[in-house]
């Protein structure tokens, strides 16, 4: 065992484990990242259905419903010019309200509803998640000022449903 | 005027560091004591100082004194005195005044217990901590300072979040940022090992156990934080991949790899400018995540551009560190030569795959949590990184590691015996293949990647067992002797086993997991809910209240048949000061599982929204993330470190000592 043949095991093991993490990387990358779209870019790109996407944008005032089996309900997300219908099975984050900002991900049916799997949304009621914020002012319907985002703490994620 | 007092300690304290940043320096390029022995004073003063204005702040928060911007903002005269005083470092400025004093804290106990130390190495050590602290103080100073005053002093405060305002969370920063900062000190003493041009055996021995110090309190502080989320957050997640848990993940898994590598290091004088690279991108990784939780990038780019200045300055320091250090490591490391050869199956081997492994899992982590705000930053789509890109990348590269973490102590330094040691092992394989087939057979082929979860750890947890039993000849001497041999074995020794035990119990908590259940539904009062062979009995709802909020109490019987097992009280609770409303879970746990509750909002008409979840071995994850914390506390405690530390620098062959 030379310095040199020692050096070349520990070179080839590098590149060996750096070539498996550039395929699982590159592999998860292709299939696993969740694009974000507002309702309008929703619509606009045809998002086929199935596809598992985010939309963001404001619980529309006067949508909700629930269900009779008292853990599904429906609500549409609005971004001022176009809506989603969503539906939704299962618990809703604490700030989960009508005429608040929203992150859903799930994906379209065919009939063009919107079936969720994750409702997410920040432990802050001034929060507005920045996905919505960019939504809400390509739509121009973002107030300056409305809203202002408090970073007050670590861990402060927090999503619904898995 | 106590808060004018905290202010001017907190400029004393940056010209201190000014100074413990430069004068040791030169003194130590010319050889001159008087100048290098600058640091140690002014390490200790300035941490008194900043312990000063830390004091300052918490009297401002107790007292109330609503003079104080960062008070009105984040007190109020209603809060419980606990979260009066955890509330100082619930809010950005405060919690940097907390980072700063941990940091002193650190370069103050260098100074104090490194009396041992080589001037020359403790005087450079000191004056790195000392540019880390003169950076940050201006960064509080300059742009979080907590002491603005503001007039007129309003009435009231506007209070702290709610869902700060919780034992759990209240603990976990200090946790995370001894853990976080502690890896300052092995940056400290890499740069230094660096600018000497020469890391040894001792300089290893230096280094570990800071870095063990700081790797403990880390995982406390990261398994604190999952279980806060865990009762929180009302419906028992503990682990969302959400990019400020990644923050404080991936300081943990390199500084993991720094723990193993740096053994190497000590023992075989080998490996040494990967460690130094290690110790460098371990801190690197803490500077990173205290900028993405810090900055506001995160949360929201809107709040990043309310006050760019934060941000940029963050970002301004990481590039300094982080660029000044890996240019010096680039211009000095070609210059340290390792030691010792070893095969690739030997101990060395072990812990060269163990730190590949755990880089690379870091590596992914990185890649998933930084490139959706890299695509964010150069105007591209907005994407997200979840869950699932994790399991695909994170969880394949655990499995080989855990696979080799029982089988790398058997194997010997310089040369191992992978056939013996596979001889070894054979109980644990076969313990490992029993769950498995067991695991299969009970759930009729559940779900395979959590029964292969159990058997990963049985290997790991029996791996370690046959290893400890391998040391004192278990059964095989007579008794008297093994015992005799148990109670001989270094602490170190048993740190290790308790550690990798605790690692095992966790995986087998991630693994349990994936047999919750769950109902969600709505019930009325006298409505009864059975799940995994418990009833519960919805007995009503009442009003209470608390110090600063009131709250709608549920009461639930849970039973299992005759059996009463416990009275659970979910609660929703109302803020009026901040207009909020959070849940309050309620879990009944016997340590293998947890029956778990959260109260819902009211339908109008009777009924409540009930969530109930069934959760086995869940609470193992955090046991087990304590065990681990104990081993390294138990590694720390080996009295090596006190006897091995008083040897000189120059160590020409590395000590026989017993194998970690």
């Amino acid at each position: 065992m030379t310095r040199k043949r020692r050096r070349l095991y520990l070179v080839l093991g590098g590149f060996g484990a750096l070539a498996v993490v550039s395929g699982l990387v590159l592999s998860a990358m292709s299939d696993n990242l969740v694009f974000f779209y507002s309702p309008t870019e929703l619509r606009a790109h045809d998002v086929p259905a199935g596809q598992r996407v985010r939309i963001g944008g404001l619980v529309e005032t006067g949508s909700v419903t629930h269900k009779d089996d008292g853990a599904t309900i429906d609500f549409r997300v609005t971004d001022g010019k176009v809506d989603v219908p969503v539906t939704y099975t299962g618990p809703l984050p604490d700030l989960f309200r009508e005429g608040q900002g929203v992150v859903v991900e799930g994906a379209l049916e065919n009939d063009g509803n919107f079936q969720a799997a994750e409702v997410l949304a920040k432990h802050d009621e001034k929060y507005m998640p920045k996905e919505v914020v960019d939504a809400l002012k390509k739509s121009g319907r973002w107030r300056e000022g409305a809203t202002t985002a408090a970073a007050a703490g670590p861990g402060m994620g927090a999503a619904a449903g898995q | 005027m106590i808060v004018e007092l905290g202010h001017f300690a907190l400029v004393l304290a940056l010209v201190l560091s000014l100074a413990q940043a430069s004068l040791p320096l030169w003194g130590a390029a010319k050889r001159h004591l008087g100048l290098m022995e600058v640091g140690r004073g002014a390490a200790i003063a300035s941490f008194v100082l900043v312990a000063l204005a830390f004091a300052a702040l918490v009297n401002a928060y107790v007292t109330s004194d609503f003079s104080v911007v960062n008070v009105v903002e984040n007190s109020h005269t209603d809060k419980p005195l606990l979260y009066k005083i955890t509330g100082v470092w619930g809010n950005h400025e405060g919690s940097m005044v907390l980072w700063v004093f941990i940091l002193t804290l650190f370069g103050a106990a260098v100074a104090w217990f490194g009396s041992n130390l080589p001037p020359e190495l403790r005087a450079r050590v000191l004056a790195v901590q000392g540019m880390i602290g003169s950076g940050f103080l201006l960064f509080i100073l300059f742009t979080s300072n907590p002491f603005l005053r503001v007039v007129p002093a309003p009435a009231n405060g506007q209070g702290l979040n709610p869902v700060l305002q919780d034992p759990g969370l209240a603990f976990h920063p200090p946790f995370l940022y001894l853990g976080y900062v502690g890896f300052s000190v092995a940056f400290s003493f890499a740069v230094a090992a660096l600018i000497e041009g020469r890391v040894d055996a001792a300089w290893a021995r230096w280094v570990r156990p800071w870095t063990l110090a700081a790797w403990c309190a880390l995982t406390i502080g990261i398994a604190m934080g999952s279980w806060w989320a865990y009762y929180t957050l009302g419906w028992g997640g503990w682990w969302f991949w959400d990019p400020v848990e990644n923050a404080s993940l991936m300081p943990w898994l390199a500084g993991t790899a720094l723990i193993h590598s740096a053994i190497v290091v000590e023992k075989r004088d080998t490996l040494k400018s990967w460690t130094v690279l290690l110790a460098i991108l371990t801190f690197s990784l803490s500077l990173v995540g205290t900028f993405l939780v810090r900055s506001g990038v995160l949360t929201s780019v809107h709040a990043f551009a309310v006050d760019p200045l934060r941000g940029t300055f963050i970002l301004l320091l990481i590039l300094v560190a982080v660029g000044g250090s890996l240019t010096l490591y680039a211009v000095r490391a070609p210059s340290l030569k390792g030691g010792g050869l070893f095969a690739p199956v030997s101990r060395e081997g072990a812990l060269v795959l163990n730190n590949l492994l755990l880089s690379c899992a870091c590596a992914t982590v990185f890649l998933g949590t930084l490139y959706p705000l890299f695509l964010d930053a150069v105007g591209g789509p907005k994407v997200s990184v979840g869950y699932p890109f994790f399991n695909r990348t994170f969880v394949p590269l655990m499995v080989p590691l855990l696979i080799a973490v029982a089988g790398g102590p058997f194997l010997a330094w310089k040369r191992g015996d992978l056939l013996g040691a596979m001889q070894r092992l054979w109980v644990a394989f076969a313990a490992a293949l029993v769950v498995v087939i067991a695991g299969l057979y009970v759930t009729s082929g559940g779900p395979v990647l959590a029964i292969l979860g159990f058997g990963l750890a049985a290997w790991v947890a029996c791996g370690v067992i046959a290893e400890w039993a391998e040391r004192v000849r278990l059964f095989r001497a007579a008794p008297g002797e093994s015992a005799r041999r148990a109670i001989h074995l270094p602490r170190a020794a048993y740190g290790m086993t308790i550690a990798h035990l605790g690692l095992a119990v966790t995986i087998a908590g991630f693994a349990g997991s994936a047999f919750e259940q769950e109902r969600i539904q709505e019930m009325r009062p006298g409505d009864v809910v059975s799940m995994a062979g418990f009833d519960l009995n919805f007995r009503g709802v009442e009003e209470v209240q608390g110090a600063n909020y009131s709250a709608d109490q549920g009461n639930f019987l849970l039973s299992r048949g005759p059996e009463t097992i416990a009275i659970l009280h979910p609660e929703r609770r109302f803020f009026p000061l901040q207009q909020q409303t959070t849940g309050k879970t309620a879990i009944h746990t016997n340590f293998l599982a947890d029956y778990y509750l959260a109260l819902g909002d009211p339908d109008g008409k009777g009924g409540w929204a009930v969530r109930a979840y069934w959760k086995p071995l869940v609470p193992w994850i955090w046991i087990g993330a304590v065990i681990m914390a104990f081993g390294g506390v138990m590694s720390l405690s080996d009295r090596r470190w006190r006897v091995g530390a008083a040897q000189p620098a120059r160590r020409p062959v590395a000590v026989p000592a017993p194998a970690e």
